[in-house]
């Protein structure tokens, strides 16, 4: 099979989420908004096929709905990092060994030497904690990574022959970048646009989970597992169910992304043969 | 070599100064006044006006910048808003939690990288080498967190090893310290143990395949010899690294896993210190953890460009 067994584990179990995630706009078994404390904790059963938490409020439902936060977060946290990064990465390829050079990587390292963690809960206290700051908190990491790629990916490109060609042509600079470096690292920021989504989706579950990332009453997988905690010695199962949400979510991403990265990357395809 | 230290002490100087302005400007654009939180609602006018006098808050930001910068560089912190105590004071109690919690955090990361990477490595393409690898995808997108949690779950509700929290303090004696710290470490350990096990496998691989280990190979090294005395050590470089990197990976991570684990650490204090405006404090926590960050940064490279010479040269 073209692109290997992990390409094809990994894209169904993103497409599960993604797809109860979109299912989740139109369809949800019950209302994540309405309590029903008569209803709190109930066992799996044919009504709540994951059972209740202490609000009343069905697991599965509420898996779903977190579903979508967890994924809206983390995609536009790449995209904020791509639609900066991107073009920051050729800026400095384009200008290599220039001031914006210099000034793109120094700035990247400084981003680098920030614990994320540690800016991403400053952000999100300094602002108030909301979906939206921790978008702008994950994002903000994702710009140097995404520079750093491309501008490598870039590099590698400006100096063959074609490229040279081109310029021989008369084409500038921006065109170049645009016309044909652009379209020939597609490949390396598609793969690392994976990776970052597998980070964010990490990243907006430990925002959420210390009560930085989406607030109540909109579900997230974090949030389920903070509310859960008080509850472990006598709900465990509600302790769980959130947590294997994450892991399947992240394992897909990780599996699609390798997978990717050995479709598109033909060096690798080689060394393994 | 001196030069190559000296240069890489430069940037690690200027990256600290950019670095401090930065945060400084962040807490700047913080909401709510500290003068007037620490006092209460009730508090007069006069009285806040007269604290945040007290306290400096009055002063241009250019010279607050200055006086906390400068009094960082002499090792005055500030005193907490809240705790009325030297902040400097505040961080050395906590670090005496945060700081073995990442260090044993990091030996057990290191302890189950090293057999589990060398055993893939060793037999790579066979049933064991698979599950090796799946096991440490699946180690990579646990969130350590949840780890914490389940961990609590088996060792502390249902088999009673360990106790689900809290920390008794090294003053009874290393034992109850360390058996505190032992579930929130391995938390800690699991995600970053992957990672290596994972590095240390491809570094193994690529070295395995030099020329140089064929040539120990035909000079009568059994496999195994020309692993262990050839092939690790030189794959050690990029494994080093990455134990370099993990460290602040752990100190920050240690910050959510305290919170699971209910340990008196700098996590919890930087939390407290964000819910009660204690600025001062957020300020140098967050320095704190920069230039933990960049400075083993700087040891890595400077252990790097010991090691392999060529690394010099890119200054």
């Amino acid at each position: 099979m073209k692109g290997g067994p992990q390409l094809w584990i990994g894209a169904g179990l993103t497409a599960v989420f993604v797809v109860a995630a979109l299912v989740s706009f139109v369809w949800v078994p019950h209302d994540v908004t309405a309590l029903a404390i008569a209803e709190k904790l109930k066992p799996a059963s044919a009504t709540y096929p994951l059972g209740t938490d202490h609000f009343g409020r069905d697991i599965l439902s509420m898996l779903m709905v977190g579903a979508r936060t967890s994924i809206a977060v983390a995609l536009v946290a790449v995209g904020i990092g791509m639609g900066a990064g991107v073009p920051l990465g050729l800026l400095a390829a384009a200008n290599r060994g220039s001031l914006i050079d210099e000034l793109v990587m120094r700035g990247n390292d400084l981003i680098f030497a920030f614990p994320s963690l540690v800016i991403a809960i400053l952000i999100t206290a300094v602002f108030g904690p909301s979906a939206l700051n921790a978008i702008l908190a994950i994002g903000i990491f994702n710009v140097p990574v995404f520079a750093r790629v491309t501008r490598g990916g870039a590099l590698s490109l400006w100096t063959l022959d074609w490229i040279l060609a081109a310029r021989v042509a008369g084409k500038g600079r921006v065109r170049i970048s645009l016309e044909h470096i652009l379209p020939n690292i597609l490949n390396l920021l598609i793969v690392q646009g994976t990776i970052q989504f597998s980070l964010g989706i990490l990243a907006e579950a430990a925002l959420s989970y210390v009560g930085l990332g989406a607030q109540p009453p909109t579900p997230s997988w974090g949030r389920m597992l903070a509310d859960a905690q008080t509850m472990i010695y006598t709900n465990p199962s509600l302790a769980i169910l959130p947590g294997l949400a994450i892991v399947g979510m992240v394992l897909g991403l990780n599996l699609m992304g390798d997978g990717l990265r050995d479709l598109l990357d033909p060096r690798v395809r080689r060394a393994r043969g | 070599m001196l030069r190559f230290a000296l240069s890489r002490a430069l940037s690690l100087a200027l990256s600290l100064v950019v670095a401090s302005v930065v945060i400084f400007a962040v807490i700047e654009v913080i909401p709510g006044d500290p003068a007037s939180y620490m006092l209460g609602m009730n508090a007069t006018p006069e009285a806040v006006a007269a604290l945040r006098d007290q306290l400096g808050l009055n002063a241009a930001p250019v010279a607050r910048y200055l006086a906390w910068a400068g009094g960082m560089l002499t090792g005055d912190f500030g005193t907490s808003y809240t705790y009325k105590v030297p902040v400097a004071e505040l961080v050395m109690q906590r670090l005496w939690v945060s700081l073995p919690l990442a260090l044993y955090a990091l030996a057990l990361s290191t302890l189950i990288a090293l057999p589990v990477g060398l055993i893939a490595a060793a037999r790579r393409g066979s049933a064991t080498d698979y599950g090796i690898m799946g096991a440490t995808q699946l180690g990579i997108a646990v969130p350590n967190f949840w780890f914490a949690m389940l961990l609590v779950l088996v060792f502390a509700v249902n088999l009673r090893w360990f106790s689900a929290g809290g920390f008794p303090g090294w003053a009874g004696g290393a034992g109850p310290a360390v058996k505190a710290l032992t579930l929130p470490a391995l938390a800690l350990a699991l995600p970053q143990a992957s990672i290596l096990a994972r590095v240390l496998r491809s570094a193994l691989i690529e070295t395995l395949g030099q020329d140089y280990i064929r040539t120990a190979r035909a000079k009568g090294l059994t496999r195994r010899q020309a692993t262990v005395r050839h092939a690790l050590r030189n794959a050690m470089i990029p494994v080093l690294t990455i134990i370099g990197l993990q460290f602040s990976f752990l100190l920050a991570g240690a910050i959510i896993i305290e919170n699971v684990f209910y340990l008196p650490g700098l996590g919890r204090l930087i939390f407290q210190a964000i819910t009660q405006r204690d600025l001062i404090v957020v300020e140098s926590l967050v320095m704190l953890l920069v230039f933990a960050v960049i400075l083993v940064t700087f040891l890595v490279d400077l252990a790097y460009a010991g090691v392999d010479p060529r690394l010099r040269k890119r200054v």
